[in-house]
């Protein structure tokens, strides 16, 4: 097994704010990694490292066998990035943003590549649209065509799919997975939990340090989170009185129904007795992995106060 | 419709005053610029020139001579800074603008003194600048009364009482009739250059930063210097189609003359269009926002104006600010298109100003260099 990432100890700070920590990270080649945590994490900062756009202030690692930190503008050329915000130039159009990507790379058969790229992203049609009149689906396609034009060998996506329709979303997924089965190794970071499940496997970061990392199912096994869902009338207005109970982690309502998840099943199985009555019905349910998470988040935070 | 509310213009009002402390630089500029253009401009602008520097040639040894001399030394307007010995010398420093006067008392002077023939003194002026001379050219007529007053004496009494004892013939060179345009308009072209070519590029980082596309970018295998160029090189065209809008009007307007002086005038207007991009893009390294990079811009350009001979006569200015304005790269420029056009100097006039210029070049794109960022850091 080839590592496409491989990177150990990084660590970076703005000022006095220690934004990533220690953060080692392993994807094996042709995997897709999803990244996830919560807001002001470090997931962007780490992702900029990898792509040789911020220098490490201490660590090491290699990405496609390269060195971030000296071989970063080799790294560039074989790699792919897709920026949080959209960072193509409004003001050109479609296909001349692929034009502009494809020289600054040095790509030969510069026609036919912007050619195949805005036909296998369906952009054809739009070639002469100036992006900045794109719709949010469509600048996310671009930017995608524009990301992996010069055939990277790893792609890294921050928030590909932040405030994008559920279709354009199924789309973009579906065109990664198929980059995949080609051999590409894409590390993702998202919010939605959707995406996390399509993922090969998920590392979580949360202020700055990888306290996660596994398939989604290793991860939620790992937590040995247990939640009980809880069905009947107002089940759902419960969430106030049962999460301030001890033993339990967290409770929360999804629709009508009222997650209660802890970590300690006798703890939370006292906690849940006195609602053990009509008109509640509980079962135990497999957590699902946004209760890991926002688990994960809870105690993470204890952690850092 | 709900009216004009005073607490609703009183929170745009706070929400304005806030954000212009947010940006510290912007701050400080509107601060701080009015007390130093004050200052700077307010002491070193003087459209009457004194101490303008004159070469003097003197063919005979006489009294008479002496006694001009020593005129020429005590008035306020003239700096005898050359006694040279040929007509050639003399020209030499008028066409090189090393001095503003040349200054020949001929070999027969003392004797057509002394016989009431005629006598001239031959002042020749290098008039590219009209308001540069006009005062000390004012000041020459009251010399052939005061100059020899104690020297005639005798049998020259007579006659400096009837009428002064000699003439002063003034030559203005390269701008007889004294045309304002013939000076301002060469100089516009550097003005000009300046104004759209700094801007321009000052403002051509700063966008990509501020849309976000510099992140992009930065992703991309592209160099600094490659950017650097890329970016600079389509506004190289832009300025020379200026420039030869600008001497096209100048020419056919304004009928500035234009002597010569090709190579030297091209040199320097390629130099000084990179130059000046250059500049912009520095500046476009240093500044957070668009709206930075323009107030750097009009920093520099109201300098480039005011201290650069553009406006007013560079050698009106004291010494510091002269000194100051030999660091503003318009005054070398201006120096280069004046010489070329009005006067017809050669590279071997006006090398000095080339180098000048490519010294402006090289330092700017050093600097740029070292301020751009290959990262987000």
């Amino acid at each position: 097994m080839t590592l496409a990432i491989d990177v150990r100890g990084l660590n970076k700070s703005f000022g006095d704010k220690h934004v990533v920590q220690d953060v080692s990270l392993q994807v094996e080649e042709g995997k897709i990694c999803g990244f996830l945590g919560p807001n002001g994490s470090g997931k962007t900062t780490t992702l900029r490292m990898l792509c040789g756009l911020l220098t490490p202030d201490s660590g090491a690692g290699r990405c496609l066998g390269l060195d971030i930190i000296t071989q970063a503008s080799a790294i560039k050329r074989r790699a792919g990035y897709m920026t949080q915000k959209f960072s193509l130039y409004e003001d050109l159009t479609v296909e001349e943003n692929l034009q502009f990507s494809a020289r600054v790379h040095g790509l030969d058969r510069r026609r036919d590549r912007v050619d195949q790229a805005l036909e296998r992203l369906g952009l054809t049609e739009r070639r002469a649209q100036l992006a900045g009149s794109l719709s949010g689906g469509w600048k996310q396609r671009l930017a995608l065509a524009t990301a992996t034009l010069h055939e990277p060998r790893l792609l890294l996506l921050d928030e590909p799919t932040a405030g994008v329709d559920p279709k354009a979303r199924r789309t973009f997924w579906d065109e990664i997975h198929a980059l995949a089965a080609e051999g590409l190794t894409v590390l993702v970071s998202t919010h939605y939990m959707d995406e996390a499940e399509r993922c090969h496997e998920i590392a979580y970061i949360s202020y700055g340090q990888l306290i996660a990392r596994g398939t989604a199912q290793q991860v939620i096994a790992d937590t040995k989170l247990i939640t009980l869902n809880g069905e009947g009338p107002g089940a759902d207005r419960l969430s106030g009185e049962i999460g301030k109970l001890p033993g339990v982690d967290m409770a929360a309502p999804f629709g009508q129904s009222l997650h209660v998840s802890g970590t300690d099943r006798a703890a939370l199985e006292a906690a849940i007795a006195p609602y053990r009555r009509a008109p509640y019905r509980w079962t135990e349910i497999e957590p699902s992995l946004e209760d890991v998470f926002i688990r994960l988040m809870e105690t993470s935070q204890d952690n850092f106060q | 419709m709900n009216g004009f509310s005073a607490n609703r213009v009183l929170a745009v009002m706070i929400k304005e005053f806030k954000q212009l402390t947010r940006d510290r630089l912007t701050y400080a500029m509107m601060l701080a610029m009015p007390v130093v253009q004050l200052l700077l401009f307010g002491y070193a602008i003087n459209s009457e020139p004194r101490h303008l520097p004159t070469a003097l040639l003197v063919q005979e040894d006489t009294i008479f001579a002496r006694s001009i001399t020593s005129a020429l030394k005590n008035s306020a307007y003239f700096d005898l800074v050359a006694q040279v010995r040929t007509p050639a010398e003399l020209d030499d420093m008028v066409r090189r603008g090393e001095v503003q006067f040349a200054i020949t008392i001929p070999g027969d002077f003392t004797r057509r003194v002394a016989r009431g023939d005629k006598a001239q003194m031959l002042v020749e002026v290098d008039a590219t600048d009209p308001s540069a001379t006009g005062a000390a050219v004012a000041a020459l007529a009251a010399l052939p009364t005061q100059a020899l007053a104690h020297d005639m004496k005798g049998a020259l009494a007579p006659k400096a009482a009837a009428t002064p004892p000699f003439e002063v013939l003034v030559h203005r060179r390269y701008n007889p009739e004294a045309v304002t345009s013939y000076n301002i308009v060469p100089g516009l072209l550097g003005v000009i250059l300046s104004m759209t070519l700094v801007m321009m590029t000052a403002l051509s980082v700063t966008r990509e930063a501020e849309r976000g596309t510099m992140e992009s970018l930065l992703a991309t295998p592209v160099e600094p210097i490659e950017v650097m160029v890329g970016k600079l090189a389509p506004y190289v065209v832009v300025g020379l189609i200026q420039t030869a809008i600008i001497l096209l009007l100048a020419r056919f307007l304004f009928d500035v003359p234009m002597i010569g002086g090709w190579l030297g005038l091209s040199l320097g207007v390629s130099l000084f269009i990179i130059g000046s991009l250059a500049l912009g893009f520095l500046m476009s390294t240093v500044a957070k926002t668009q709206l930075q990079a323009m107030q750097m811009s009009v920093f520099y350009i109201l300098p480039s104006i005011l201290l650069s001979g553009f406006m007013f006569p560079f050698r009106g200015m004291p010494a510091w600010a002269q000194a100051l304005g030999e660091i503003v790269p318009v005054t070398h420029f201006l120096r280069v298109v004046r010489g070329a056009l009005l006067k017809g100097q050669g590279i071997e006039d006006m090398w000095r100003e080339l180098l000048a210029l490519v010294a402006f070049v090289c330092v700017v794109t050093a600097l740029a260099m070292a301020r751009y960022r290959r990262t987000l850091d």
